[in-house]
């Protein structure tokens, strides 16, 4: 048996940012407030960085979304690997043309002779009542652009050892971290190292229903298991960890099996990143599915304020429960 | 505007290397140009025509492992830069001998070689990225220097104004380098920009700003000395407005409407190529032999570059799925 801690996710985020800074000096981390002085990050993800690396490699920035990305991006085109926080994952907003139109395009468009080897690391997610502005999960705006890779973890494990495969890869990356996944303590061994990028994880065997599902949701997903088997229905869950590229093979595999799938996001359903899985499942699996690929994600609406109405944006364990029932036809 | 600098006047050599960047790139705008003409080239082409005097006074002062990140309108700062004209050549023809193997194109050349780490099509955004460049030279504790090239309507843009602030307050090696020609696109200067000078802007990031004559190689190089030294020694960064203006519209095929025929003619009347040659002949830098077989010698590199370039051949289909990675994605 591996040596395990329990922690909660900022703490496996600190970990490995102290793993990557310890093993890489060119290892660089900054964005707003993350230094000590300024009390650690506002999470306290990057807390005693500053102090055990010193204020070169570990710095505080101004607010200002293009400089950090920019910054970013010229250290990344000069060798060194990056990782800039963006504080909440609505004010990458504020950057996205050195995002989109710079880090993600910058090997392609040089013809392979530059490498950004950028992390973003950003914070988002529903169910806080920070209304509109703080809570949204923009993982389709970034999957959707070819040149970086969108990463998406659940559990404080796999913080750490995606996000140290982040740091290690030679393109741009944006990690989310999301407050659904946030407070919820794990076990991470402790010699966590890190896991591959665009390798799901089947989390539950079954042979009913498969869910796909990242993030937040697989952690309702996950309290959508216990209803499910006393109704009778054996789940297969599969958490995708990265959303782009994502690992077809795990996912077309595990549907083949069950004949069903429903795919669960945090993200809003319209053009959402389900849509994609939905449609791939749809063309390669046609023949063998016994019931239509389901999407759930939030509605078409921005992230509201008012509890009631958050409760209600978010996918609920009850209608993950419920749509499963139907699908398998219980 | 500039103040008065401890610079050295620049020598013979370094004059006529300036001169002879300004030709190179002279000559290789008015090729591109015809070769459009003949339709051997077809691309959006942003000449900067009349803007000569800038990059290449830099350029004299710069080596190989300093960087530039320049823009659209940027050739010019490539070609003072001392890249090999025909990958540059092949770039912008879209072929697989061009620098970026033809998927950058000429709003995009990429050459770390000599120092050309980034050209963009989005105003204002070659300076955020320098910015980083510079960081990366001072945490190595080398004397690089980092070069971001803009134009006036990108001193708008919030990127410049993040930039500055950010340069200033890491004390970073960074030069940013405002190419005023007068005009964003078709708005004139004053009907874009708040304020009468662009340096001015500098006083609010603490950090010194000169406007100087960018179609004087004399005044141009006392106050590049002035901020790459300053910028090698740990000083922090300079914002230089360079005046000067394009001759030849935004766009190839703009009608320049927008500005009258009258200032038009009046910049071209002082055109600096002719102007500075001819200061270089009456101050005895160089002969008249000298120039006209420097000017010969450059124009048959342009043109093996242009054959070059247009006999490569174009990358194959299979390059959509290289370099989005850097291992190649599935078909
Ligand atoms: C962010 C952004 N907005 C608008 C444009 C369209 N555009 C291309 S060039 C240009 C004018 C820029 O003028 P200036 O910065 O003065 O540079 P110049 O072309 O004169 O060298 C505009 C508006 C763009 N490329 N990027």
């Amino acid at each position: 048996m591996t040596e395990t801690v329990k922690m909660h996710a900022f703490q496996a985020v600190n970990a490995a940012l102290h793993q990557a800074m310890e093993e890489d000096p060119k290892v660089l981390v900054f964005g707003e407030d993350i230094a000590d002085r300024e009390g650690g990050g506002v999470t306290g993800a990057t807390i005693g960085l500053s102090t055990k690396f010193g204020d070169q490699r570990v710095k505080s920035t101004p607010i200002s979304e293009q400089a950090i990305i920019g910054a970013a991006i010229g250290a990344a085109l000069a060798g060194y690997k990056p990782v800039a926080e963006i504080m909440l994952m609505n004010f990458t907003a504020v950057c996205m043309d050195m995002i989109f139109n710079h880090a993600a395009k910058l090997r392609f468009m040089s013809g392979g002779q530059s490498t950004v080897p950028i992390t973003i690391r950003t914070l988002t997610g529903a169910g806080w009542q920070t209304a509109g502005q703080h809570a949204d999960h923009l993982e389709g705006w970034f999957a959707h652009t070819a040149g970086i890779k969108v990463v998406a973890p659940s559990n404080p494990a796999d913080y750490k050892g995606l996000l140290l495969s982040c740091i290690q890869d030679p393109d741009p990356c944006i990690i989310i971290e999301s407050a659904g996944t946030l407070f919820i303590p794990g076990d991470v061994p402790v010699d966590q190292g890190p896991i591959p990028l665009g390798q799901a994880k089947v989390v539950a065997e079954g042979t009913d229903v498969t869910i796909v599902s990242w993030s937040s949701m697989v952690v309702r997903s996950l309290q959508a298991l216990a209803p499910l088997a006393e109704a009778g229905i054996s789940v297969e869950l599969v958490d995708l960890r990265t959303v782009s590229p994502w690992d077809r093979e795990t996912v077309l595999k595990s549907v083949a099996k069950t004949g069903r799938c429903v795919v669960v996001h945090e993200a809003v359903r319209s053009f959402g990143p389900g849509a994609e899985i939905a449609a791939t499942v749809n063309e390669e699996l046609f023949g063998k599915l016994k019931a239509p690929v389901r999407r759930l994600g939030a509605p078409y609406s921005p992230v509201p304020f008012s509890k009631p109405l958050e409760d209600a944006y978010l996918v609920s364990v009850d209608t993950i429960v419920a749509t499963v029932k139907e699908v398998v036809g219980k | 505007m500039a103040e008065q600098s401890n610079s050295p006047a620049p020598s013979t050599e370094t004059l006529v290397d300036i001169y002879r960047r300004m030709i190179r790139i002279e000559r290789n705008d008015d090729t591109i140009r015809k070769a459009m003409r003949l339709g051997k080239l077809i691309m959006p082409y942003y000449s900067a025509r009349g803007q000569e005097v800038i990059p290449s006074t830099i350029s004299s002062l710069l080596t190989n492992e300093d960087t530039i990140c320049t823009i659209y309108r940027g050739i010019h700062d490539m070609v003072a830069k001392d890249m090999p004209l025909r990958p540059l050549w092949a770039e912008i023809a879209g072929r697989v001998d061009g620098t970026c193997k033809g998927k950058g194109g000429p709003m995009h050349l990429t050459h770390p070689e000599t120092g050309v780490m980034v050209t963009t099509g989005i105003v204002g955004s070659s300076m955020p990225i320098a910015n980083g460049l510079g960081w990366a030279a001072q945490l190595d504790g080398s004397k690089r220097v980092s070069i971001a090239y803009f134009g006036d309507g990108a001193s708008n843009i919030g990127a410049f104004h993040e930039s500055l602030n950010l340069a200033s307050l890491w004390k970073l090696p960074v030069i940013f380098v405002c190419q005023n020609n007068g005009f964003a696109e078709h708005t004139r200067y004053e009907n874009g920009t708040s304020v009468d000078f662009i340096s001015k802007r500098a006083i609010g990031y603490g950090m010194p700003g000169f406007t100087v004559d960018g179609n004087d190689p004399w005044a141009m190089y006392a106050a590049a000395y002035e901020a790459i030294r300053r910028a090698r020694e740990g000083e922090g960064p300079t914002l230089l407005e360079c005046k000067t203006f394009r001759f030849l519209g935004h766009v190839l095929g703009d009608d320049d409407k927008y500005m009258t025929k009258e200032e038009k003619a009046a910049a071209i009347a002082k055109d600096p190529l002719p102007a500075f040659r001819a200061r270089l002949l009456a101050e005895g830098h160089a002969t008249e032999d000298q120039l006209t077989k420097m000017q010969a010698d450059i124009q048959a590199e342009v043109d093996d570059a242009m054959e070059f370039g247009l006999a490569s051949a174009f990358p194959s289909v299979a390059e959509l799925r290289r370099d989005v990675f850097a291992t190649e994605i599935p078909a």
